[in-house]
């Protein structure tokens, strides 16, 4: 049972205040640089309706932050298999560390209903050995 | 009394001129009791109707399988006590004015129904786009509470926050409203996302639902009924049992059967497949709720 799962997302920016996100925000970018210099950075944008790039390859083991801009709206990234989610507001990039701990292909989506695209709005990322 | 069987065998052999019949009852369901008390009921659920969905590929009777559930429930020789649809009751549009007219005539369809008392709530398509503002015009609060025969229901609202939260302060006043019910006390737990993560990978759960069933836990007697997820599907958390509808618009995948989730293509051959509605009957001494999915049918 994944109830409790979510709690545990060490990037989870849950709804609520500005004020919330942009703290996040910020401990992410902190965080993000922290580790940065030897962590590729991978700038990643979405709008209504469509992730760019749409496909994201990545190495098992190697570490990577996704720095993610909404172009219009707010939107989420959501990509359950890695535990792993933001919120996504225009003005405020959201950083995503990532360690792939398996390979394969998993999908990713915005989990912040924006339009009658939404349902479509997801993308993949692929991971290799 | 029998009125349940009595009804249900009515159904089955009578059809009600081809438009629907009582499937099998599914593993999760009670067998229909006999020596029923005064206070036994029961209650159709209706679960995402997407009024205004255009999709021909996808439901060429898009604007007559509401009416066919409507005229199928009108039909029933004993009247349910309640109807309740569980969310998305129209199709998600970007335009104010648009998403209004799409639930006005939803209203309309849904009026003629001949039962006194209809509970709505929203979907994600109704109300996550401004916030459950439209939809609050048409049919009041997203969330609420009543009472009916013993049965202590709960509407939580998962929608009208984009972000597919119920938030803290309706988890404040659930947990409110939780205090004064007796633990022992039966609960039904009216919904539109499930409150459990049934497949996230398809964004097919609630934020926070976790918070809700935390709240709900101890009490002894929790059934929750959803919808959004187009398909029948049964599950328990703990000693809370979850229970989804089948939509009366399209039906999707299995969760994870697929890599996309899109709507299931109109079989000409089997019009109406995976559509339907259903029928709950209540035995309020245990309290337990016999399931009968209706299907849609040709008319």
């Amino acid at each position: 049972m994944a109830l409790d799962r979510r709690s545990r997302l060490p990037v989870a920016v849950v709804g609520g205040s500005a004020l919330l996100v942009c703290a996040l925000a910020l401990v992410q970018t902190v965080f993000s640089h922290a580790h940065g210099g030897s962590e590729a950075v991978i700038p990643v944008t979405v709008k209504r309706f469509e992730y760019s790039p749409h496909e994201i390859r990545l190495k098992k083991g190697v570490a990577v932050v996704l720095e993610i801009t909404s172009l219009d709206v707010p939107h989420g990234f959501n990509l359950p298999d890695f535990g792993v989610r933001a919120d996504v507001v225009p003005g405020m990039p959201a950083h995503v560390r990532l360690v792939p701990d398996k390979t394969g292909t998993f999908t990713f989506h915005c989990d912040v209903f924006c339009g009658t695209g939404h349902e479509d709005l997801d993308g993949t990322v692929v991971v290799t050995e | 009394m029998n009125d349940n069987f009595d009804r249900r065998q009515f159904l089955k052999l009578a059809g009600l001129g081809g438009a629907v019949f009582a499937s099998a009852l599914n593993g999760w369901a009670q067998p229909a009791k006999s020596g029923r008390r005064d206070q036994d009921f029961y209650f159709v659920q209706l679960s995402d109707t997407h009024w205004g969905f255009n999709d021909p590929t996808i439901n060429p009777d898009a604007s007559g399988t509401l009416r066919k559930a409507v005229a199928a429930v009108n039909a029933l020789r004993h009247k349910p006590d309640f109807v309740v649809f569980t969310g998305d009751l129209t199709h998600t549009t970007d335009d104010p004015v648009e998403r209004r007219k799409r639930l006005s005539e939803f209203r309309d369809i849904a009026s003629r129904l001949e039962v006194k008392t209809v509970k709505y709530m929203p979907g994600e398509h109704d109300a996550s786009l401004d916030r459950g503002k439209a939809f609050k015009e048409f049919f009041g609060a997203p969330n609420y509470t009543f009472d009916h025969k013993g049965i202590h229901f709960i509407v939580l609202d998962n929608v009208t926050d984009p972000a597919a939260a119920i938030g803290d302060e309706q988890l404040k006043w659930l947990e409110t409203d939780l205090a004064r019910v007796d633990k022992e006390a039966p609960i039904v737990v009216l919904t539109h996302r499930p409150l459990f993560d049934l497949y996230p990978q398809w964004d097919w759960a609630t934020r926070d639902g976790a918070k809700a069933l935390e709240l709900l836990k101890d009490h002894e007697y929790v059934t929750v009924f959803y919808g959004h997820i187009h398909q029948e599907h049964h599950f328990a958390t703990g000693h809370i049992e979850h229970h989804a509808a089948k939509s009366l618009m399209f039906p999707l995948p299995a969760p994870g059967s697929v890599p996309k989730r899109r709507p299931i293509a109109w079989e000409a051959s089997a019009p109406y497949h995976g559509l339907g509605f259903r029928q709950i009957d209540v035995d309020t001494s245990k309290p337990t709720y016999a399931l009968a999915e209706l299907a849609v049918r040709e008319g």
